[in-house]
């Protein structure tokens, strides 16, 4: 190789490495640089809500649902003017369902993004792990989680679940029906970890209230990938089998249920439908299931007397009537949860026209207005229907729903009303510092 | 080592640390309080590095002592009110504890035996914080009060809600960390974890107990994790079973080998690029653990022996 070609080499391996060099630096600087992002803090500026979203991790299958019907809800919102007048932006971070994954991400929320609220969580250890990190980073944020612990008291002044009941409330609601038309002797299987532990604690007194009895609880360790052991340790004088599962296990335990029962003698069977939620009904080896019962959070199969709100929001959030994408019959929606997410933008719409949100500077009175909140009746922005709001406790409460397996479908059997699921508050978060 | 290169080094650790303490001044605010987590990580991975890196046993169980931190720390203060400072100091001591018991005997095992005795072992801890749910409430695990919040040094209030404060106390730690390993590393200590790395057989022929030389190793390891995740825990006022994790294992060995095995400031580099790795491919994937590894698989083609590990085999030979 001539001299003159191995310096063209250099100048060539050099100019590479510039180049590479300046394209690094602007990646690295628009990482570190808020300013590059691309808006101008200022009034005009759009509303920004950031999405902690679980995008990966044992969340995903409800995350990629939860995103669908937040966009189909800020679609809505922007073209119907805004917030204040202003557009609304989404800012979706992935959490990984993780709980130091998820602070990290309120931190970003909070100060590289500088989004307005904070939005969107479902899984409990996420909403735990975070709120610290909101409280103290004075980021409003808004799960939608169904865990108690917003109720609780356990964690902070910006903390707010107005978009979905929690736990309490639901298994609450549902054990007088359980007990007058499914039976009185029940057996639990729940997860072993705070999520089942709350189903435990709670249907186990409601039941109890009901004049029934919890005769064996069978905890499933979080680990677990087959669940035939856990079967036979089911009494054999079991009215009432009580099932609630999460995680991508939740198949195989429906399965290896049917498979243990075989067609013989079985008792009634109630899941929370968390345990089939995005999966199919009409998944070979499912059959099984017909003529039980499943506690629904919203009908996922559009019912008889359909509302003209459900018809609506199916419509911009891209679910048919059997409760799938319009685009894929297969990809079956999370629908007793992800109206949350719908709900839960109008909510913050309201709260920020009702406080004049106009910025950061304005998040006390955002709190405030939110606490404010009294009833949010059944429109198209609350399409599960009416709910109450408790400002003490920053949580919801809404009716729920009880369906039973019919020709491969859910239909509604029973509601309960929004007073089944009250309970005494336990805490008062308009005593804490703003 | 020479006295020159023992400065140098001590020099460049130093440096370390002065630079570190000037970067906040120059963060912008989200990446100021990232890198106080990855500070406390890179403490985590620090005392990964003692056991792997300097005395070659490959854990793949090391989130138990972290957890070990976190949990004795988090719990003291939650359920019996203990202050801050006794609760982090008793933690270090558990996880120490907790190191040594473990090392009683998985240091019985060697190669893969040994990193499958230390995963079954993190796996009992793990269970255990789900298992015992009543106090660690398991997987959705417990906010720290608002009185652990703060606390008293010597007549001065301590807010560890404060940003500037938690930037402070995680570079303290991290400091101490570096300057400990270092000054280990490079004492008779040191070489001896060195020469059971390299030549267990022949250590012990020259009358060493290596059992007694590799649970030093162990229960140092074990403690400095253990620091890491009492701090972790107090600084971000959460504890939860998903830090016992194997996850949190796997990632201080990625943190220790990207940057460097055997290397004082490698894990601390491997803590930086790894964090930053993920926050920046996810903004732009949900494949971004994918794109991580393939960016590991490069840097490992290329730099075998970490990044720091390369500089030392090619330049910087006096480099601890």
């Amino acid at each position: 190789m001539s001299r003159t070609t191995n310096r063209q080499t250099d100048l060539k391996k050099r100019s590479t490495l510039k180049k590479f060099a300046a394209a690094a630096g602007v990646a690295v600087s628009a990482q570190i640089n808020p300013a590059m992002i691309g808006y101008v803090q200022g009034s005009d500026r759009p509303i920004r809500v950031g999405m902690q979203l679980h995008r990966t991790g044992i969340g995903a299958s409800y995350g990629r649902w939860y995103e669908r019907a937040a966009v189909a809800a800020v679609d809505l919102i922007n073209r119907e003017g805004g917030i204040n007048g202003r557009p609304v932006e989404l800012v979706i971070e992935d959490d990984g369902t993780d709980p130091k994954r998820g602070a990290e991400v309120i931190e970003k929320f909070a100060t590289q993004h500088q989004t307005d609220v904070a939005y969107g969580t479902l899984f409990s250890h996420v909403v735990i792990g975070s709120s610290p990190r909101a409280g103290e980073l004075k980021l409003p944020y808004y799960v939608v989680s169904e865990g108690y612990h917003v109720a609780s008291g356990s964690l902070n002044r910006y903390v707010f679940q107005p978009g979905i009941t929690d736990v309490r409330s639901q298994v609450s609601s549902m054990a007088p029906w359980v007990a007058s038309n499914l039976g009185k002797k029940i057996t639990m299987i729940f997860p072993d970890y705070a999520f089942g532990h709350d189903h435990r604690d709670y249907f186990s007194s409601a039941i109890a209230a009901q004049g029934g009895e919890v005769l064996e609880l069978i905890p499933i360790p979080p680990t677990e990938s087959s669940f035939t052991r856990y079967f036979p340790k089911i009494p054999r004088e079991t009215e009432v089998l009580y099932h609630v599962l999460v995680g991508p296990g939740v198949l195989t335990f429906v399965k290896e249920m049917g498979q243990y029962f075989g067609s013989g003698d079985r008792p009634q069977i109630f899941g929370f439908i968390d345990s089939l939620e995005a999966v199919d009904f009409s998944t070979p080896q499912l059959e099984f299931l017909e003529g039980t019962h499943f506690w629904e959070g919203y009908p996922r199969y559009a019912q008889p007397g359909q509302s003209e709100h459900d018809r609506f929001y199916r419509d911009k959030v891209g679910v048919d009537q059997n409760g799938a994408s319009v685009n894929d019959p297969k990809d079956i929606s999370t629908y007793s949860h992800m109206f949350g997410c719908w709900e839960t933008l109008f909510i913050i719409k309201q709260a920020m026209e009702m406080s004049g949100y106009s910025g950061p500077a304005d998040r006390p009175a955002l709190i405030e207005a939110t606490e404010s909140l009294t009833e949010f009746p059944e429109s198209r922005n609350h399409p599960q229907g009416r709910k109450i709001f408790n400002g003490r406790i920053h949580q919801c409460f809404g009716s729920q729903h009880i369906s039973r397996v019919e020709g491969g479908r859910l239909d509604v059997v029973h509601t309960t009303s929004i007073e089944d699921g009250l309970y005494e508050p336990e805490a008062d978060y308009t005593r804490m510092a703003l | 080592m020479t006295r020159a290169t023992g400065r140098k080094s001590l020099v460049l650790h130093l440096g370390v640390v002065a630079l570190l303490f000037l970067l906040q001044f120059v963060l912008p605010e989200y990446h100021h309080l990232t890198v106080t987590r990855i500070m406390i990580l890179a403490v985590f991975a620090l005392g990964y590095n003692v056991l792997f890196g300097y005395t070659g046993l490959l854990s793949l169980g090391h989130a138990m002592f972290f957890a070990c931190g976190l949990y004795a720390a988090g719990l003291t203060v939650y359920h019996l009110g203990w202050d801050v400072l006794p609760a982090f100091l008793f933690a270090v001591a558990v996880a120490g504890a907790a190191a040594a018991a473990v090392g009683m005997i998985a240091l019985r095992t060697t190669g893969v035996a040994f990193m499958i005795v230390t995963l079954m072992f993190s796996q009992v801890v793990y269970l255990a914080t789900l298992y015992f749910s009543r106090y660690t409430r398991g997987d959705e695990g417990l906010v720290l009060p608002a009185r652990a919040r703060s606390f008293e040094l010597v007549g001065i209030h301590v807010n560890l809600a404060d940003p500037v404060t938690r930037y402070y106390i995680a570079l303290g730690l991290l400091a101490a960390g570096i300057l400990v390993v270092h000054r280990l590393v490079r004492s008779g200590t040191g070489r001896e974890w060195i020469a059971v790395r390299e030549n267990e057989s022949r250590t012990r022929m020259l009358g060493y107990n290596t059992f007694s030389i590799k649970l030093k190793a162990l229960t140092v390891s074990g403690a400095l994790s253990g620091a890491a995740g009492a701090a972790y825990a107090l600084l971000f006022a959460y504890v939860g079973s998903t830090f016992a994790s194997i996850q949190y294992s796997i990632d201080a060995l990625l943190f220790t080998l990207l940057g460097g095995a055997g290397t004082v400031l490698g894990p601390v580099l491997g803590s930086f690029i790894m964090f930053y790795l993920i926050d920046i491919f996810s903004e732009y994937t949900t494949a971004y653990l994918l794109a991580t590894g393939v960016v590991l698989i490069l840097l490992i083609l290329y730099f075998s022996v970490g990044i720091l590990g390369t500089l030392r085999r090619k330049w910087l030979h006096w480099l601890p």
